[in-house]
């Protein structure tokens, strides 16, 4: 029992990741009031472009690189679209899932012919595993030997990355300048302008760590969880990143425990596959997956607290007219 | 040699596509006085001030500040020179503190750590130097308007303003916090500080500047020291005609009772009681004016009163239908007995702005007959009988197909006001007449009010403007915190006890006239 409970949160660590990186992208995104729908298609990008980089030049480093660099380009294209040219943001963000899942796999097709996948990559074109010192030697010791060994040893950089990040930027919203002015920006960008900070350049900079994050997410996807890009790999975790972000209420910590809590969802529902439960018979995976989707619906209808999210989110900034 | 003004202008012109704004403007400041300037809506006082904060740039003209030229390209530029200003809408951060919304932008460091603590120190100087007292750790949404408007003049006091500019800042305050606003803004003057105050009160600029400039129709008309004119001269100059500040009426001859409200009370979706036992006759051929702070309950009464939200006790009597809780009406059903509304915001509930005029001059009458045919709108009907309107109402351009968003407010608010009028109603409830309606038009607006009143119909006017209430009113009834707090007859009311009153400052036993 502990065993299995071990594993269904080992598995955690590994689904929350993706999650993780995009939630705090969208939450960047949507603090300095730009919504951002395109989460799923920023991170469905970087996974094709750091897969095929990292097949091309042999590294999952140059992978991650070239995935952060497709998931900036679309962020600024969102930005470029919403911010100086105050388009729609929910329309420049659903073109930007559509046309990423449609060109990745023409790409792929055509530079690998392999049905829309990129090669499966080996060795230094995925990120290993990170063993801790002594996991190992401690991996039979009861207990500490699950928890140490299994659960906190053996994750790819990234992970422990992503749970770094979180902190981090919890620190740069409210301890620093730019925090602050990102808050700003988001309730209310003419108390911005009229302090004399430029709100375009703002919610661009936002935009680009959105991109950054994202890329993280995607190339997490492609080199490190998986072997490889696969048609539509994101599979909607841009929009379940979306949920935790409300479900975590802007804040970075909530949002991290939200995502934890629907990666663990996402790990007990694999586990659940094919499992006789006593007195209900086999559960369907289905029913656990919508369960994000269905408690986010509940706490923005008022059942679990309120979410409010940043004022001005989702609206152009124009200079009034007088 | 003159000492150099705290700010001169010469020849500044903006222009937005068709719309000249400012033309050819010249403005001398004096340093440390308090200037006024004073001109109607759409004349283009905003965009001036909006040119010296750097958030336009002007398309000609030069702006010397203490006698250096000075380029303004943006308010980080204006803010450099030492202009702070005071926006008409506040300018802050709702859910931020008092201090983070000071020092956003001027944070001293990229970490917030190493500004805060100098800045709680700056702020405190500031506040003892300048009697400005606010809570610097209170969150800015919980404090009343008064003190957000402190907060808006400390921040751009502790970014170092020499030159404070304020935007209409009395349109939402009490007569005694606009008091209070005055003293602190003379402190300033001896201070040192130049204020410059954009109003179309001419109260204001009498009992507080020290210059005054007028501006018409994007320019600058005249300069006048203020102590050597007066409030009838400010007026002809604003508007280029002689006007008269008060409506001619003959004494109101009320007969029956149209309309009462009896022990009205309503609760908002939070459950506070937002209307308190509010109990009023309204007669045939009276005009009651509905005086208060705006958001003790008036927009609430109105809502009720026209069936847009259901009252939660208490009935109202309406030309023998007695409306309660369970037998309740809708704004439909309302118009149908004969109850017109004028709604306060015109842009939010009176038009569509999308709409071309004859669209918009039929909502709410949009089942009539007269506009529907058996499948189509008879849009030839609709259009013919706009048109009529308008020249009856002198709606300009006399235009039904242009779309309502492009007519001035004056013209919107004829086009809404004729909209009601026109069906011939026995009450009339009307919201903030002419807000945002320059003054030609809010003279022709107030005489049609009274006219409708001499034609026998029942009026209850709601407005924040004390002078529009004084001056229309035969009765006025004060509204604070949801409940009326006393009624005076328009000849016994003067500003001052209004004023205390909508601030329900008075003791009981000075309170004139028995409660409503």
């Amino acid at each position: 029992m502990f065993e299995s409970l071990i594993l269904i949160l080992d598995a955690t660590l590994r689904v929350s990741t993706p999650l993780i990186f995009a939630a705090l992208a969208g939450l960047y995104a949507e603090r300095s009031g730009i919504v951002d729908i395109g989460l799923e298609g920023k991170m469905l990008g970087s996974a094709f472009a750091a897969a095929a980089a990292a097949t091309f030049f042999g590294s999952a480093w140059i992978g991650l690189f070239f995935g952060i660099m497709a998931s900036v380009f679309l962020a600024l294209l969102h930005g470029f679209a919403c911010i100086t040219h105050r388009g729609d943001h929910i329309v420049s963000g659903v073109a930007i899932n559509t046309i990423v899942a449609g060109l990745t796999v023409t790409l792929g097709l055509y530079w690998f012919d392999q049905g829309g996948q990129t090669p499966s990559l080996v060795g230094a074109e995925r990120f290993g595993p990170i063993t801790f010192p002594f996991a190992d030697a401690l991996a039979d010791v009861p207990v500490i030997g699950l928890l140490y060994s299994e659960l906190l040893s053996g994750h790819s950089v990234l992970v422990y990355l992503a749970f770094v990040l979180v902190p981090v930027s919890a620190w740069i919203i409210y301890q620093t300048r730019f925090g602050l002015r990102l808050r700003a920006v988001g309730e209310n960008p003419h108390a911005v302008d009229t302090a004399g900070i430029n709100v375009a350049a703002i919610r661009y900079r936002a935009m680009i760590i959105c991109g950054i994050l994202c890329g993280i997410a995607g190339a997490y996807l492609s080199t490190a969880h998986n072997a490889g890009f696969l048609k539509d790999m994101s599979a909607g975790k841009g929009y379940i990143a979306l949920a935790a972000l409300i479900f975590g209420k802007w804040r970075p910590m909530s949002v991290l425990l939200a995502c934890l809590l629907f990666g663990f969802l996402d790990a007990v529902a694999v586990r659940m596959q094919g499992v006789e439960v006593a007195g209900i018979g086999q559960v369907p995976v289905q029913a656990i997956e919508v369960l994000p989707y269905v408690l986010t619906v509940l706490l923005l209808a008022g059942f679990i607290g309120k979410a409010v999210g940043p004022k001005a989110v989702g609206r152009p900034y124009v200079k009034e007219r007088s | 040699m003159t000492t150099p003004y705290a700010i001169e202008l010469r020849g500044i012109s903006k222009r937005f596509g068709a719309v000249q704004a400012n033309k050819d403007i010249s403005l001398q400041v004096p340093a440390a006085t308090i200037h006024g300037i004073i001109g109607e809506n759409g004349a283009g006082k905003s965009t001036l001030m909006s040119i010296i904060y750097g958030f336009y740039e002007a398309d000609k003209g030069e702006i010397d500040i203490d006698g250096q030229l000075t380029h303004i390209r943006n308010s980080q530029d204006a803010i450099n020179a030492g202009i702070g200003m005071v926006h008409q809408h506040f300018m802050l951060v709702e859910n931020f503190s008092v201090l983070e919304n000071i020092i956003l932008g001027a944070e001293g460091g990229s970490l917030l750590k190493e500004g805060v603590q100098a800045a709680r120190k700056e702020l405190q100087r500031l506040e003892e130097e300048y009697k400005l007292d606010v809570d610097i750790d209170a969150i800015v949404e919980d404090l009343p308007v008064g003190l957000q408007q402190r907060v808006e003049i400390l921040k751009a006091l502790y970014r170092g303003a020499k030159i404070l500019i304020l935007d209409e800042p009395t349109g939402v305050l009490t007569p005694q916090e606009a008091d209070h606003l005055f003293r602190i803004l003379k402190a300033l003057k001896e201070q040192g500080v130049t204020v410059i105050i954009i109003t179309h009160k001419l109260r204001e600029i009498l009992a507080l500047t020290d210059n005054v400039s007028v501006m018409r129709q994007g320019e600058m008309v005249a300069h006048r020291e203020t102590a050597l004119t007066n409030k009838e001269e400010l007026a002809e100059l604003m508007v280029g005609k002689k006007v008269r500040l008060t409506v001619d009426k003959s004494t109101a001859q009320p007969t029956d009772t149209i309309l009462s409200a009896k022990n009205v009370s309503w609760f908002d979706e939070q459950g506070i009681e937002r209307l308190k036992n509010v109990s009023f006759d309204l007669k045939a051929g009276e005009i009651v004016g509905i005086a208060g702070v705006s958001g003790n309950g008036q927009s609430e009464l109105l809502n009720v009163l026209s069936g847009i939200t259901p009252l939660s006790s208490g009935e109202i009597h309406f030309n023998n239908e007695i409306i309660t809780t369970t037998n309740t009406k809708n704004p439909q059903q309302m118009r149908e007995l004969k109850m017109a509304h004028v709604p306060e915001d015109r842009h939010k509930m009176g038009l569509v702005t999308g709409f071309e005029a004859y669209e918009a001059a039929v909502l709410g009458y949009h089942d009539s007959p007269a506009y529907n045919g058996k499948v189509l709108l008879k849009r030839k009907a609709m259009q013919s009988e706009c048109l009529e309107r308008m020249q009856k109402w002198d709606v300009r351009p006399p235009n039904p197909y242009l779309k309502t968003a492009n007519f001035s407010g004056g013209n919107q608010q004829k086009i809404v006001i004729a909209r009601e009028v026109e069906q011939n109603p026995d009450a009339l409830l009307i919201g903030q007449p002419t807000r945002g309606v320059d003054i030609g038009a809010i003279e022709n607006i107030h005489e049609e009010i009274v006219k409708l009143r001499d034609a026998g119909k029942a009026i209850l006017l709601v407005s924040v403007e004390l002078d529009e209430i004084m001056a229309l009113s035969d009765r006025i009834l004060v509204m604070f915190d949801g409940a009326i707090v006393g009624e005076v007859s328009a000849k016994d009311a003067d500003e001052k006890t209004l004023g205390l009153m909508m601030a329900n400052a008075l003791n009981e036993d000075t309170q004139t006239g028995a409660q409503a």
